[in-house]
Parts: structure tokens; C-alpha cells; sequence
């Protein structure tokens, strides 16, 4: 087992040290050719891994279920709420000790916040966060970390650009509480309506990391070593109007690139609308759909280390 | 401290608890606290508000016959938290107390968030870490939403 490791549940980003994510993106890259179908790993042999998923994400379920098969492990589970006992009324807590009581490890999407930390205290069986609510999805976090130590060798001493909702979207508060942990520059880039909550930004300040905010994607990205691309929604805005004039601002085409550096990297977590240009994709900068696919050995590396704490 | 409460009179009580110090305007939702609003009881209540002291305005409440459960110290201490608790024997106060924060809020307010998991049908108490005491700030243990001031007083349950 290793050391850096000993969480039995995997609620929230903010729960694991320095070391412990360290040791995930490390046992990840261990886990690459794995989960790319290059190497044979039976792992997980004789596992069940339980997808409990209240609310449809494809992305995530797949990958989780794509994780414990590259392991040889096997998946049961539902995609809808509509499938399960919640429709006849049955509580969370007494569908996750029925399920705990079928699988090795369980994971949840829950439309509920707090519905992780609820599940992780009536499971036997580890529990995997997958998204509760506007809560947490701490699997998205490690996956973007993973994604950024692969793109540009390390996580510290890059100078982040994260830019588009930063005010509602979750994805960029944990990826930024997380880089904050690390040495980097962070650069936010919002419209004013939809800047980085006070509160995650007087942390930022306690904590002494270099940062500042900017309204236009063009004012930062020549400096950038990575921009970390969101969606901006639409019903955030009170009238199309407004949204078409922040949406105009909020995009990034082949022609912004001749003057950012050589090895910028452009991350999205998917999926994207009009702020990412179909001509970017083919280009070195885009790294949105490795992304994306590093969501299979993150979490091979957390199925793995679980299994391990539980031995 | 000691010579206000002694000015201050209302009705006097044989035996039972007066709660002084009350944040201003919190006296009613005391009342709620101690489940003395809208049923039948037998016990004289008397309420003071606004009364001036030393450090500012407070409210008073003066209960005959009872005595306070720790979940209503700790109620009373998240939405005033320098309220005192005499307790009277013979119309003379045999204890006092300040009440006292508690670490954690269990069960006793519910969270703001609609969305929360503990606001729908499941077997967990609501849990707040009290994360500032001055003023009152809670965090959700499940949801992670804070409250402070007014939420809190609307949620006691």
C-alpha cells in the first residue's frame, strides 16, 4: 500500500493533502498504457464497481466504467434516477447499504449537494464522488491536474489562464483551490458579472499566491502557459442580448494564437459550445480531448489506491 | 452585569430560568426556542425588548417552572451568543450562565441551501461546523454552504 495514500472516500478535492495527489497523478501515469489498451491489467480481477448515477453524465460514467474494465473489474449500475428504487421513495442512504452491501466500490452522481458525504457515511465500501449538485467532482480536478502535469511536465511554475463562468462554475473553483496548493501564477478571466467569488479569492490571498483578474481572454493570453477554457451559460445572463455580447468576447479562434507562446496549452472540460473554434482543434494547443481521455487512467489510479487502503 | 439584572424587573418568579442579555429583537424567536408560542402551556412567561443596559439594548425572557435542555442553551447561544441563563429557586438566582457556542450544530438548525441533502428525506441530523463566533458563522458539513446572522435565526429549527 502505498504511504501517501490512506483515504477510504473520495468526496471532495479539498480533502486530500499535497502528497496524496501527488501519488494519484503518479500511480495515473503508471496506468496509461493500461487504460489505452497497450498493456493487460487484471487488478480489480473479481471487483464489481457500482455506478449509481441519479443524474445522466456520460462522460463520467463511461470513463469510471471504462476505468474498472481496463482492470478487469466488472460494472453494475443505473444512468437515470428514473431507473432506480429513488423513484419509489427509497432513501439515498438505504440504496448505498443496499449497493455497498453488492460492490467493492461505489459512485455516485447525485443531483443533491452533500449527497457524497451522506452516502460516504452509510457505505461500508469506499464511495467515489462523481459530481454532487453544484458541490464537488473531485475526479474532474484530478484529471485536469493530471492533464496539466502531462501537457507541460509539471504543475508548478506555469502561469494558468482560467477564464469564462468563474463565478457558478464549480469545475474552476476546485481546479483553482487545487493549483493553489502548487507553486503557479493564476491569471482569471471573467466578465464582471461572473468573477471568482470573493471568498475563494480572499483564500488566495491569505495564502500568498500570485494572481490577478482581467475581463478579456486577449489581455492575458500572450503570457499564458496554459488556458483553461470554460462555458459561459446562457441563463446566467438576463436577456440573449447581454449573453451575445459577453459570448463574442469569450472565445478563442486559430488567428489569437500567432502571438501566445509556442507551447500554450488550451484545456476545456468539455462539453464546449462556441468558445473554443473548431479551427483550434487541430492545432499543437489543443489538449481538450487528451483531456478528456485522461479521465480513464485517473481513475484506474483512484480504483486502484481505494482498493488498496480497503486490503 | 450583575447589578443590571437586579434593576431590571419584570415580573419576579418563584422557581424557573430568566435568559437575559438577548440580542435585541431575538426575544420572540427565544420564545420559539423554548417552544412557548402557539400551545397550550401553564407556566407565567413575561418578555422584555428593547430594554436599555449598559451595552446597548436586550431582550429578556423569564420562564416559571423550567428549566433549559442543552440543545436550547446551544440554540439560543447561535442566535445570541452573550445571552445568560439564571436559574431561580425561591426568587433568588442559584445559578448563571453565559451560554456557550458549541463546536458543532447538530440537528438544531436546518441548512439555508433547499438543494442540501440534509433538506430532503433522509435519516441525518443537519451539521454545522461553527466556523466564526463573532459574529455566529456556520458551514454546512454536507453542502458547504455558510450562514451567518438572519439565516441562522430563520433556520433554528
Amino acid at each position: 500500500m502505498s504511504s501517501d495514500f490512506n483515504k477510504k472516500h473520495v468526496v471532495s478535492i479539498d480533502d486530500f493533502t499535497v502528497d496524496e495527489i501527488k501519488t494519484i497523478l503518479d500511480t495515473a501515469g503508471d496506468m496509461m498504457p493500461a487504460a489505452e489498451g497497450d498493456k493487460i491489467n487484471n487488478e480489480l480481477e473479481g471487483k464489481l464497481l457500482a455506478t449509481l448515477f441519479f443524474e445522466p453524465s456520460t462522460r463520467t460514467r463511461l470513463s469510471f466504467e471504462a476505468a474498472m474494465k481496463r482492470m478487469g473489474g466488472r460494472c453494475i449500475g443505473f444512468a437515470r434516477a428514473g431507473t432506480s428504487s429513488a423513484k419509489k421513495g427509497e432513501t439515498l442512504a438505504d440504496t448505498i447499504r443496499v449497493a455497498a452491501g453488492y460492490a467493492d466500490i461505489i459512485v455516485l452522481r447525485h443531483p443533491q449537494e452533500g449527497a457524497a458525504k451522506l452516502a460516504s457515511n452509510f457505505s461500508e465500501v469506499p464511495v467515489i464522488n462523481a459530481g454532487d449538485g453544484a458541490g464537488h467532482h473531485p475526479t474532474q480536478t484530478l484529471l485536469d491536474l493530471f492533464t496539466i502535469r502531462e501537457e507541460k511536465d509539471s504543475i508548478s511554475n506555469n502561469h494558468i489562464g482560467i477564464a469564462g463562468d468563474l463565478k457558478y462554475g464549480r469545475t474552476v473553483h476546485s481546479l483553482t483551490k487545487a493549483l493553489s496548493m502548487f507553486d503557479t501564477k493564476l491569471t482569471f478571466i471573467s466578465p464582471p458579472s461572473l468573477k471568482m467569488p470573493k471568498e475563494i479569492i480572499n483564500t488566495l490571498k491569505k495564502q500568498n499566491i500570485e494572481f490577478k483578474e482581467v475581463e478579456n481572454i486577449k489581455e492575458a493570453i500572450d503570457e499564458l502557459d496554459l488556458l483553461y477554457m470554460t462555458r459561459i451559460q446562457r441563463e446566467r445572463f438576463p436577456s440573449d442580448k447581454d449573453y451575445e455580447e459577453v459570448a463574442k468576447s469569450y472565445h478563442i479562434e486559430k488567428d489569437m494564437l500567432q502571438t501566445t507562446k509556442d507551447d500554450l496549452k488550451i484545456m476545456h472540460p468539455l462539453p464546449r459550445v462556441d468558445e473554443i473554434k473548431p479551427d483550434v482543434d487541430d492545432t499543437e494547443n489543443a489538449r481538450y480531448f487528451q483531456q478528456a481521455s485522461n479521465g480513464v487512467p485517473i481513475r484506474m489510479a483512484l480504483l486502484k489506491l481505494l482498493q488498496e487502503v480497503e486490503r | 452585569m450583575k447589578n443590571e439584572s437586579k434593576k431590571i424587573k419584570i415580573t419576579p418568579i418563584e422557581h424557573g430560568t430568566v435568559i437575559d442579555h438577548i440580542k435585541a429583537g431575538q426575544g420572540m424567536k427565544v420564545l420559539r426556542i423554548l417552544d412557548l408560542i402557539d400551545r397550550d402551556i401553564d407556566s407565567i412567561v413575561s418578555m422584555a425588548m428593547n430594554v436599555n443596559s449598559s451595552k446597548g439594548k436586550k431582550d429578556i425572557v423569564k420562564v416559571e417552572g423550567k428549566e433549559l435542555k442543552n440543545e436550547e442553551f446551544d440554540k439560543i447561544s447561535l442566535i445570541s451568543p452573550n445571552a445568560t441563563v439564571n436559574i431561580i429557586r425561591d426568587y433568588e438566582v442559584i445559578e448563571k450562565h453565559r451560554v456557550e457556542i458549541p463546536d458543532l450544530a447538530k440537528g438544531i438548525v436546518r441548512c439555508k441551501n433547499k438543494n442540501c441533502i440534509t433538506n430532503q428525506r433522509e435519516p441525518v441530523d443537519s451539521e454545522f461546523e461553527v466556523i466564526e463566533e463573532e459574529p455566529v458563522k456556520l458551514r454546512c458539513t454536507y453542502c458547504e454552504r455558510e450562514m451567518i446572522g438572519k439565516e441562522i435565526s430563520e433556520n433554528v429549527i
